[in-house]
């Protein structure tokens, strides 16, 4: 009943704690970016996809238009990523055969998604994922998950290998943070207000290429997808390729 | 994707440390031998015969292909004409590069998808082509993934789009895939890569590339892959499929084998001891 | 009075070599009212009369969306359809999902059908009781399949299945020259109505609220039209009525046809949703009462 692994190294087994089976990850890099704003919103990503050091590939869009003015990405380990959305997909398609052809609101699709990935709790999908859209007042959303499913609703969010670079920044640039009105002294904080898209894509942009210039994985492409109330459309964008 | 299909799928050593290989080796304590099911089913841990690298890449009107008749068991040279670059239906070339006895039951799968492709598609016109095989193997590789018993390979598909463009793309026993104008698994992604590269800096530059071009380039990678990889052979397959001159709306696909590495150069050798040399 | 040994179930064969379950299972198609699906170089249309229940009641489903390439109507029992468009569209998603391509259209009537044979062969098991005309738009163009419970398809320029469908394939005959030629939807959705048209009882006419339209073909995903949005298409007719029923009742041959009309009902009874109830009785009408009134 209590059969072991053993060998003659056996008291290795048991003091050197070290992960030992085929290991069903791999870290694909990339970095993604979503921002919402008073009617639109926007999620972008680079276009490179490495293993290690290497580059995989220059051009391997990751930010998807799938369906309904619904904009997805899920960054980090590549087959996962695709498996979700994949599947994700799939599942919007059953909806609107059960449902006559009725759109699925940016809130359902974001419910939804939360059990797509806790269903594999105890093998999660290992990504950061997000989505990005209209909400029903025609507001901007973007939807931000852990690998397990914690979803929460944002103005904005970074996902990704450059992540921790481009969060603060952002914390900064849209969301105002440390910023006072001047001549306060650091007393009053700068006022919110939505931006326009012409200022979110020139953040996305300075995003994108300072977390280039600053992180192996990221680089090649920018890849920009934009909802309004008009649809989806997408916007390409060199980046250094060193 | 590091070279070495040892190494891959295994947990980064940087995170837990120098993987042990004994323990994947373990067999069942004497005494529990008779409760053998209560002993925790086992998957592949490793390869046993391996085929290194496969490269390929996109030309003007096609692709090309090539990868070497090695199969390694560990470093034992144990076979040298093992064919890695399947046919599939008229127009599609795998290339597979791992294990080799995952590389056969690849075969089966592929050779049973044909079939039944043929068995449908009774009036004609409905080919399967290159994009369709590789979503159907990336399913498979990525379901085996997903059931920690992963088919031990990475696997580069050629071909044509449906709109007749040429179509490259990989997938690993990870089921990763990713697609790029010149492409290569294990070692190859470091030593070919650069060259086939050099060749077609950007993605879209390979309509600029003729099939002489690309043919010179599969050669020099694999003369440079036989130098320097130590499971690499100088004998090797080459794939070459084009859309047809005469008739564009067809494609002619040659597989030439038993090829062997041209023009090398072991001049340097002579001063290195442990090549052979006489004197020191 | 006469009884029919041979019926009780579709294992056994009449000493005449029939399955008589089979053939009730092809009555049933007749029971439902019609649909009518044309094909020209680049496109496949389908129509279909709905009919309802009662007046409180809604319409019955005839068209049903498979995939964005392809779509399916119906005649008889639409529990049944049901599975059956079901069971394609688990069939397309996964050929996009597995082959990442559309699945085709002849794969898809196939897969059917296989499914429909088994139920020919084994014993406790019902045929399907409903005949689909399968439209799709794939590699090799666009097709149009009839399929039966016996587990036969066919491919089509035109077909018509179900009630009095024999008019419609007629005004097909007569037509398909240029229906094969025709290049605007427009006009193969007219012609699809007007088959359709001849399908109709005296009393009844095509509105929107009875007529379904579909369309697939090139660059042009699999789309239905209902209620208001049909209109459109009804407008661009001459009449919405059977201009060749006035004046001539159709005797038509339901007491030849009494005993497998009967059996069909029961079926039809037993799975709580039967699309022959409320109208005028659904019998096949000989083709020569109506051709001699055509134009």
């Amino acid at each position: 009943m209590n059969a072991t692994v053993a060998s003659e190294y056996s008291s290795e087994v048991h003091s050197v704690p070290i992960e030992h089976r085929f290991n069903p990850y791999s870290d694909n890099g990339g970095t993604v970016l979503g921002i919402a704003g008073e009617d639109f919103a926007v999620l972008a990503g680079d276009t490179r996809q490495v293993e290690g050091y290497s580059i995989n590939s220059r051009y391997e869009p990751k930010v998807f238009n799938v369906g309904d003015d619904i904009v997805m990405t899920a960054n980090g380990f590549a087959a996962d990523g695709a498996a979700l959305i994949d599947r994700f997909r799939n599942q919007l398609k059953w909806y609107k055969f059960d449902h006559g052809g009725k759109k699925l609101s940016i809130r359902s699709a974001a419910r939804y998604i939360q059990h797509l990935l806790y269903g594999k709790r105890f093998f999660p999908y290992y990504v950061s994922t997000l989505i990005a859209g209209l909400d029903d007042e025609g507001k901007g959303a973007v939807y931000s998950y852990d690998p397990v499913g914690s979803y929460e609703r944002e103005q904005c969010r970074a996902g990704g290998a450059a992540a921790s670079l481009i969060m603060p920044f952002l914390d900064n640039q849209v969301n105002f943070k440390n910023q006072f009105q001047p001549g306060t002294d650091g007393k009053e904080k700068r006022e919110l207000r939505y931006l326009t898209l012409d200022e979110v894509l020139e953040l996305v942009k300075d995003a994108f290429s300072s977390a280039t210039e600053r992180h192996i994985q990221v680089g090649d492409g920018l890849e920009i997808l934009i909802v309004t109330k008009e649809g989806v459309r997408t916007e390409y964008y060199p980046l250094k390729r060193d | 994707m590091n070279h070495n299909p040892l190494q891959w799928g295994r947990p980064s050593n940087d995170t837990y440390g120098q993987y042990n290989h004994n323990i994947a080796n373990a067999s069942v304590r004497e005494a529990d031998h008779q409760s053998l099911d209560s002993f925790p089913k086992m998957n592949t841990q490793q390869p046993i015969i391996t085929g290194t690298s496969v490269i390929a890449l996109k030309f003007k009107d096609g692709i090309i292909m090539a990868a070497d008749n090695l199969g390694s068991y560990g470093s034992l040279l144990r076979f040298n004409n093992i064919e890695r670059l399947i046919k599939v239906g008229s127009e599609t070339i795998v290339g597979v590069s791992g294990d080799i006895s995952d590389l056969q039951q690849i075969e089966r799968i592929l050779d049973e998808l044909e079939t039944t492709e043929e068995v449908y598609d009774n009036d004609g016109g409905h080919n399967l082509r290159a994009p369709h095989v590789h979503e159907y193997l990336s399913r498979v590789l990525y379901n085996r993934r997903s059931k920690m018993n992963p088919l031990w390979n990475a696997i580069i598909v050629g071909g044509f789009n449906d709109d007749k463009t040429p179509f490259l793309r990989y997938i690993d026993l990870l089921g990763v895939t990713y697609g790029s104008s010149t492409l290569a698994t294990g070692f190859g992604s470091h030593l070919a890569i650069p060259l086939l590269r050099q060749l077609i800096p950007y993605d879209v530059d390979y309509v600029k590339v003729t099939e002489e071009e690309a043919r010179k380039a599969v050669e020099n990678s694999m003369r440079v892959l036989f130098y320097r990889d130590a499971r690499a052979a100088d004998k090797y397959s080459v794939v070459t499929i084009k859309k047809s001159e005469d008739d564009p709306s067809s494609y002619t696909f040659t597989h030439e084998k038993d090829l062997r590495v041209q023009n090398q150069s072991w001049k340097f050798a002579k001063d290195i001891r442990g090549y052979g040399s006489k004197q020191q | 009075m006469f009884r029919n040994n041979y019926d009780n179930d579709s294992v056994t064969y009449s000493p005449t070599g029939r399955l008589f379950q089979v053939e009730y299972a092809l009555e049933a198609i007749k029971q439902g009212s019609a649909a009518v699906g044309l094909v020209s170089k680049s496109h496949v249309v389908l129509v279909a009369l709905k009919r309802n229940a009662e007046e409180l009641g809604s319409y019955q489903k005839k068209i049903i969306k498979v995939d964005d390439h392809m779509g399916i109507a119906l005649a008889g029992l639409a529990p049944d359809a049901r599975v059956l468009s079901n069971y394609l569209r688990k069939q397309a998603m996964s050929s996009k999902m597995i082959f990442n391509r559309p699945l085709s259209t002849s794969k898809a009537v196939l897969s059917i059908a296989d499914k429909a044979q088994e139920n020919t062969q084994s014993y406790g098991s019902r045929p399907y009781g409903v005949g689909l005309l399968v439209a799709g738009y794939d590699e090799t163009g666009a097709h149009l399949y009839e399929f039966q419970p016996s587990g036969s398809v066919l491919e089509y320029f035109g077909a018509a299945i179900g009630a009095r469908s024999q008019a419609a394939r007629t005004y097909l005959e007569r037509n398909l020259d240029i229906i094969r030629e025709s290049d605007s939807v427009e006009s193969l959705i007219v012609h699809g109505l007007n088959a359709l048209r001849d399908t109709l009882s005296q009393d009844v006419e095509l509105t929107f609220k009875n007529t379904s339209v579909a369309v697939v073909g090139k660059e042009a995903e699999f789309t239905t039209y209902d209620d208001e949005s049909v209109q459109q298409w009804l407008d661009k007719l001459d009449s919405v009525s059977n201009a060749r029923n006035r004046g001539d009742d159709d005797a038509g041959d339901a007491d030849a046809d009494a005993d497998a009309t009967e059996a069909a009902e029961g079926d039809a009874e037993g799975a709580g949703t039967t699309e022959s109830s409320g109208d005028a009785p659904a019998t096949e009408t000989a083709p020569e009462d109506r051709m001699e009134t055509d134009e």
